[in-house]
């Protein structure tokens, strides 16, 4: 990497800034929603439903209200007096906020108590007596969308099947044309389960209605506060709750990872509450509520077929999905690609024929379809070709890392128009893959493996070689709800030379306050520690679209950097008034103009903000600050390859990740520490739902793993000493040439580590597993093939 | 039925009535109103919550108010002493051991009492004692390091 342009002190891009937000967190001083206290304020709690699908026959709240404290039950009726009890989903799907007729899954919500006290408002929730008569429950996606399967949505009228939507891209007739003549097809099906970002703060609302201001303002776990806001008003305009006069505060968000961008009944029952009663009601789930009935991940069937020539050239690829949405689809979607970005299922090979289709389908589940560290099905997809491309090596007897590499998008080829229609902007595959084969020592792993397998010990080595599709997006193809998907930066520079930036967008943990102070100080020269950074509150932020699909710094980060150039090129103006020269004759320096070839007469960044306010030349409009919204030329594409390599115990079926190599491409770094921690922490990411973590279903719709008792999050022991590397091919269409990285790992890790296990039994005859690749599953196998301790 | 008990929090002595059922979580955040430790699961799996009582880690979501009756309860805010951080505060930031922060305090406290019981504690032993606090966004590996960093500023040692 190149050094940093700016020194320590201004610490622009490519320093390791310690982070600005660090000091509140280590002391215990965070402002997380439930922290919020206010005056008067009120509690709710939730009653949810035991069963799948079942007819609300009655609900008897009268113990409960006698409850001293308890001051009132809201349900479904309640809510459809103000026609609020169904609202939109980020799909223009529709929504249940409280039923008025039947449930359509387990732990949903079916009225909600509020009380004087926390624990007031539990007990009244236990003593709310719900008479319901259980109806059939459909679970298996596979049953749903098939002919004569039972309706679910009754709701919508003329609905005669279950298909949320079919969706699909690339020439089908040409591909399957390819596929008949390649010479060898791998063939898989590939399930990528349900699984749930269970960040470690649960969500949560203080909904707070004045009525003497009919203002609202919600502090919410939310990592897209202005489109919430423009929701609410969407939903809510009709009993007066109009847009300027909702706020909604973002505050300090306990993890994210997508979780907390779909608007959960809970924040509506919430926000009703309070505009009924007049009081401020605090709503915060527990973990239960959270893992059963918040939104979830991935949960896609795919049937994946990948054709190459006998000496490995890879020709044609289709994939056919069946996706589970739960009961809506509340998939957080661009509008205009319902099954996301899951065209980018092509990766970082060179393939002419491709094809891809994806049934949306009803269960009796909860809404599905998080982008889960994922911009938008990329997780998926990524599984998918990656899977596929080492069931080809097997079949082909070749070194998946040799195949990988003669298949890749050569590095003179970009901008790179894929198959699916998107162009890739920058690319070094090789170059990734070696570096990760050299830090691994990939042949003496190879030559260990040998040794052991003779020994009869089980060591796998799994490669995954991805290319991520984030930042969305262009308006000419992305918007959520009709809002096109640019993002935000308003910059102001103070008297003393100090500035205040805000942004629409929101951290839950990436660093914002330090990273987008870091843009400003390599734009402006001013110090990032003098550069403090705001987000999450509708009433003072630019407007955006939120914090998700690694989309921050594509966007946001693009808009910082353009707003502080606008901002220089008014302080070049100042500065030439100043030195009584033309703007012409000056040059830059981070944080100071001065006299071509003179460089003593110069004028900082700071006199120059200081003039804006009582020296400004005549004419000039007094001040020193600009607002930008970036609408990006194109996506952006970071990848990376990831080396993992296990061991299995024969006599427990565990999975040891021993060694995970991680080189990652991100284009240009802002701050090298936190995009190594973003990694890291993908990597965990990735580990979990590889090894451990489902939400299954059995078939009455009761669901398992809904608590961290049965769901089962890495710890410290299960994560190996990430061993992380990069390259740098930076965006060319990007301001300063980033491309994103929050989500690359989460993307990545998982199908190394099931391709390493699958190496692991590869010569017992084993050409694939599905994730998560649990102990049990593990040991099955090895008991299968005879080998098992 | 209301308790009176009496708790010593970051060494100031406190005296609170309290119910029987409300648990010690809820008494520090709610009504002491250090609103740093922080709740994250009903099951005492991930830690957030994480507290000394006595000088041993507690997860305080399921232990109950009137069991601290009598004892001292140490909580992230009293870590920092006479305005200085704790070594384990100071390398949790100059490791990046933290993202959003949430578990930060009760991988904290849980950090703090391993150093004290074991003064160069290794990589292992550190995965071992933090194995009962849950992170979703470190990866765990940059804790390990800043828990290294701590112990050796804690013997003398210069980073």
């Amino acid at each position: 990497m190149t050094a940093p342009r700016t020194d320590a002190k201004i610490c622009g891009m490519g320093h390791s800034m310690k982070r600005k937000e660090d000091p509140r967190f280590i002391r215990g001083k965070g402002n997380y929603v439930d922290d919020v206290k206010l005056p008067g304020m009120l509690y709710m709690d939730i009653v949810r439903s035991p069963y799948a699908h079942a007819k609300i026959k009655k609900i008897d709240t009268s113990k409960a209200l006698k409850i001293p404290g308890v001051l009132a039950v809201i349900d479904g009726p309640t809510l459809e007096k103000y026609k609020l009890h169904w609202m939109p989903t980020i799909s223009a799907d529709t929504q249940m906020v409280l039923p008025t007729d039947e449930v359509m899954y387990q732990a949903q919500e079916v009225c909600a108590v509020i009380a004087t006290e926390r624990y007031i408002a539990a007990d009244g929730a236990d003593a709310v007596e719900v008479d319901y008569e259980p109806l059939p429950v459909t679970v298996d996606p596979l049953k749903s969308i098939a002919p004569g399967a039972p309706v679910l949505r009754k709701d919508k009228k003329d609905k005669k099947d279950n298909l949320a939507f079919h969706w699909e891209a690339g020439d089908k007739a040409d591909t399957e044309r390819a596929l008949a003549a390649a010479d060898v097809v791998a063939e898989q099906y590939v399930y990528v389960p349900r699984i749930h970002v269970a960040s470690m703060e649960t969500c949560g609302c203080v909904a707070d209605f004045n009525p003497a201001e009919g203002k609202l303002t919600v502090y919410m776990t939310t990592q897209a506060p202005h489109a919430v806001r423009t929701v609410f008003a969407l939903v809510a305009g009709h009993v007066g709750l109009s847009e300027e006069r909702i706020r909604i505060i973002s505050p300090d968000i306990g993890g994210g990872f997508g979780g907390k961008v779909p608007v959960y009944p809970g924040y509506v029952i919430a926000v009703a509450a309070s505009v009924v009663i007049g009081k401020p009601v605090k709503w915060i789930e527990d973990r239960m509520e959270n893992l059963q009935a918040d939104s979830f991940a991935r949960d896609y069937h795919m049937k994946v077929r990948l054709g190459a020539r006998k000496d490995g050239t890879m020709t044609a690829l289709s994939i056919k999905t069946i996706a589970d949405h739960g009961y809506t689809n509340a998939s957080a979607n661009p509008m205009k690609y319902p099954a996301g970005l899951f065209s980018i299922c092509t990766g970082s090979y060179d393939l002419k024929h491709a094809f891809c289709e994806v049934d949306a389908v009803y269960t009796h589940k909860p809404p599905g379809g998080v982008a889960y560290r994922c911009s938008f099905r990329v997780t998926e997809a990524v599984h998918a070709i990656e899977r596929v491309v080492d069931v080809l090596a097997q079949k082909l007897k070749m070194d998946p890392a040799e195949l990988r590499m003669k298949n890749f998008i050569a590095p003179e080829r970009f901008p790179y128009k894929s198959v699916l229609g998107w162009e890739y902007d920058s690319g070094n595959y090789p170059a990734a893959l070696k570096k990760a084969m050299d830090i691994a020592g990939y042949d003496a792993l190879r030559k260990e493996q040998a040794e052991k397998r003779k020994k009869g010990e089980l060591m796998g080595i799994g490669i995954c070689s991805f290319t991520e599709i984030v930042g969305a997006g262009p308006s000419k193809d992305f918007d959520i709800l009709g809002i096109k998907m640019f993002d935000s930066a308003e910059i102001r520079v103070h008297p003393t030379g100090k500035a205040i930036a805000r942004f629409g967008t929101k951290s839950q943990g990436q660093g914002h306050e330090t990273t987008y102070a870091q843009i400003v100080a390599e734009e402006l020269g001013i110090p990032a520690s003098d550069v403090q950074v705001e987000e999450g509150d509708t009433d003072t932020a630019p407007y955006g679209l939120g914090t998700y699909a690694s989309r921050s710094t594509p966007t946001s980060g693009a808009a910082a950097s353009l707003a502080a150039r606008k901002i220089r090129n008014k302080a070049k103006a100042i500065a030439a008034h100043l030195l009584e020269c033309a703007e012409a004759d000056l040059d830059w320096v981070p944080g100071k103009f001065f006299i071509k070839g003179v460089p003593d007469k110069a004028k900082t960044i700071q006199e120059c903000a200081f003039a804006a306010y009582t020296n400004m030349p005549q004419g000039m409009e007094p001040g020193l600050e600009a607002t930008h919204y970036y609408d990006p030329p194109n996506l952006t594409f970071p990848f990376g390859s990831y080396i993992c390599v296990v061991d299995l115990d024969r006599g427990t079926g565990e999975v040891k990740v021993r060694r995970f190599v991680a080189v990652d491409d991100c284009g240009n770094i802002i701050n090298p520490m936190i995009v190594d921690g973003q990694i890291h922490g993908g990597l965990a990411q990735g580990v979990g739902p590889a090894l451990y973590e489902e939400i299954s279903y059995d078939e009455d719709g009761n669901i398992s793993g809904g608590s961290f008792l049965d769901y089962y999050v890495p710890t410290a022991l299960e994560c190996p000493k990430w061993e992380t590397d990069k390259t740098i091919t930076p965006s060319p269409h990007h301001p300063f040439g980033a491309k994103g990285v929050g989500e690359s790992a989460t993307v990545g890790a998982p199908p190394a580590i099931a391709n390493a296990v699958v190496d692991a039994l590869s010569h017992l005859g084993v050409t694939h597993v599905d994730i998560p690749v649990t102990p049990e599953k593990v040991w099955q196998l090895l008991k299968a093939k005879g080998v098992a301790e | 039925m209301k308790h009176r008990i009496n708790v010593t929090v970051n060494g100031a002595a406190q005296e609170a009535e309290v119910d029987s059922r409300l648990l010690l979580v809820h008494f520090i955040r709610e009504q002491l109103r250090l609103t740093g430790t922080h709740i994250g699961c009903d099951t005492s799996h991930c830690g957030v919550c994480t507290v000394l009582l006595d000088g041993q880690p507690v997860k305080s979501c399921t232990v109950l108010a009137v069991q601290a009756d009598g004892c001292k309860v140490s909580t992230v805010e009293g870590l920092e002493t006479g305005g200085k951080l704790h070594p384990i505060q100071e390398a949790f930031t100059e490791k990046h051991a933290l993202q959003c922060g949430y578990c930060t305090p009760g991988m904290l406290m849980t950090c703090s009492a391993l150093l004290e019981r074991n003064k160069s504690p290794s990589e292992q032993e550190i995965r071992q004692a933090i194995s009962g606090n849950l992170c979703r966004c470190t990866g765990y590996l940059n804790i390990v390091k800043a828990v290294e960093y701590a112990a050796h500023k804690m013997a003398g040692g210069v980073s």
